[in-house]
């Protein structure tokens, strides 16, 4: 049977690893290969690094994170932030990524989305998408409405039409990541969550909000999400990734144990 | 000397940085004469089958993988390295290298909450002993990633076995000198590097 995975989220800025607070006032945290390291031997299941830089001297310091990290860290790399096109993508493939997170570039130009599952593959295309919560109605059906630049651009997208365009358009999994619910740490947004892995046949990965373990579960159960992204909850040391996985098993859920 | 295949399926790099860090020094070729005077040979692989297969024919790479599993000597198949030794694959009705004779079939699940592609951690049940398994327990987890899997059509080929959704498939395979297994050894964390690390003495036996 199939496990529910946790994926640690990293923000790297210049480097060096940061956690915003929706999506403002980011601070440093540490460093990204040793944090990897450090949950990669703890059981994570998967690492996402998100480049919230923005100049292309920077992403140079990416793509050498993303090296430093492969080398020692074997599970699925995946990273996203920035990604315009399939070039872009190879880059981080070539430089030890397994998976390429699309976003705001693919809500520009939904195209991406397909360029890059036909030249690395739909299993390893990536569309996230950053969502608030909206009035429902005739513009937005769902109530969600797709933004992008890190949350500060509302794009009139609903967001449910999207996460349908972007599996139709080959994407491979989708991170639903609630810009409402983003760095609060008062849980998932689980209606949302579950509206779109109700919708869309691929597998969901939920994000933002985590803060407690009870918040994991409730999104892996009630939100039918396939896996859960923690960020704070664990680059502050208050849990630890092993620690997690043992709460969510007692509780009932599949998660690896051995490794 | 060991060679991994290069035919623009997925990142032989992480392949080849896995090995490196197991201690095995593994090159990556595309040259089907360098494939041939190899040791062992790795044959990875993730995406689409349908420019895999086309991409193996131009390079003159699928014969020379069949050439090299005639000659005895160690092969590893890797996901979609696994697929393609089988005689076709559903995806894109593609007659593949015939190497295991059967065929890969797409998840079909009337259950619509079971997603495809399969994507994550799942356990292998070890089936048959293979000298590749000695530091493998059933119930060990690996990482998956693909929508077809494969139906070989002699049981006793099949080592591990997963399941996902209602369905029971064949996960790790192994006949001769091939062994192959549908997860990714190389994303696997340290169960995966020790099963890779095996290759290092695995001299192709199936005991």
């Amino acid at each position: 049977m199939l496990s529910k995975r946790i994926i640690a989220c990293l923000d790297v800025r210049d480097g060096k690893l940061a956690k915003s607070v929706r999506f403002v006032d980011t601070k440093d945290i540490g460093d990204p290969v040793s944090k990897a390291k450090e949950y990669y031997e703890d059981g994570l299941d998967e690492l996402v690094f998100y480049d919230i830089t923005a100049s292309s001297e920077e992403r140079n310091t990416m793509l050498d994170v993303v090296s430093n990290v492969a080398e020692q860290v074997y599970i699925p790399l995946s990273v996203g932030g920035g990604i315009r096109t399939v070039d872009d993508a190879n880059r981080l493939l070539w430089a030890g990524a397994e998976k390429i997170n699309v976003n705001s570039a693919a809500v520009k130009r939904p195209a991406l989305i397909a360029e890059c599952a036909h030249s690395i593959g739909t299993q390893n295309t990536v569309l996230s998408m950053d969502i608030l919560k909206v009035e429902m109605g005739r513009e937005f059906p769902s109530g969600y409405e797709i933004v992008i630049n890190g949350g500060r651009t509302p794009m009139g997208i609903d967001a449910l039409v999207w996460a349908l365009k972007g599996e139709e358009l080959g994407a491979g999994e989708l991170v639903v990541n609630s810009i409402d619910a983003d760095g609060t740490r008062e849980g998932y947004e689980i209606n949302l969550t579950r509206m779109i892995a109700e919708a869309v046949s691929i597998p969901v990965i939920a994000s933002g909000g985590a803060g407690k373990p009870e918040h994991l579960y409730e999104v892996l159960t009630e939100g039918k999400a396939d896996a859960a992204l923690v960020a704070s909850m664990v680059h502050f040391g208050e849990y630890t990734v092993s620690g997690l996985k043992k709460w969510l098993h007692d509780k009932g859920l599949k998660v690896r144990l051995r490794y | 000397m060991v060679q991994i295949v290069d035919y623009d399926a997925g990142n032989v790099r992480s392949v080849q940085r896995a090995c490196k860090y197991v201690g095995i020094d593994a090159q990556i070729t595309a040259d089907p004469e360098i494939l041939l005077k190899s040791d062992k040979v790795i044959f990875p692989g993730v995406g689409s089958a349908v420019s895999a297969v086309d991409t193996l024919q131009a390079r003159g790479l699928d014969e020379a993988l069949k050439e090299f599993y005639q000659s005895g000597k160690p092969l590893l198949g890797i996901c979609l390295g696994l697929q393609i030794t089988l005689e076709y694959t559903e995806e894109g009705s593609r007659d593949c290298l015939g190497l295991l004779e059967g065929a890969c079939e797409r998840f079909n699940f009337t259950d619509g909450s079971i997603k495809v592609p399969h994507i994550g951690w799942n356990e292998v049940e070890v089936v048959q002993s293979h000298p590749m398994l000695k530091n493998i327990r059933s119930g060990d987890e690996f990482y998956f990633v693909h929508s077809y899997f494969a139906k070989p059509s002699e049981s006793g080929w099949i080592h591990g076995v997963t399941e996902y959704g209602d369905k029971q498939f064949a996960s790790i395979l192994a006949r001769n000198n091939l062994f192959a297994t549908q997860f990714h050894l190389e994303k696997s964390g340290e169960l995966g590097l020790k099963l890779l690390a095996e290759f290092a003495d695995w001299q192709g036996g199936s005991c």
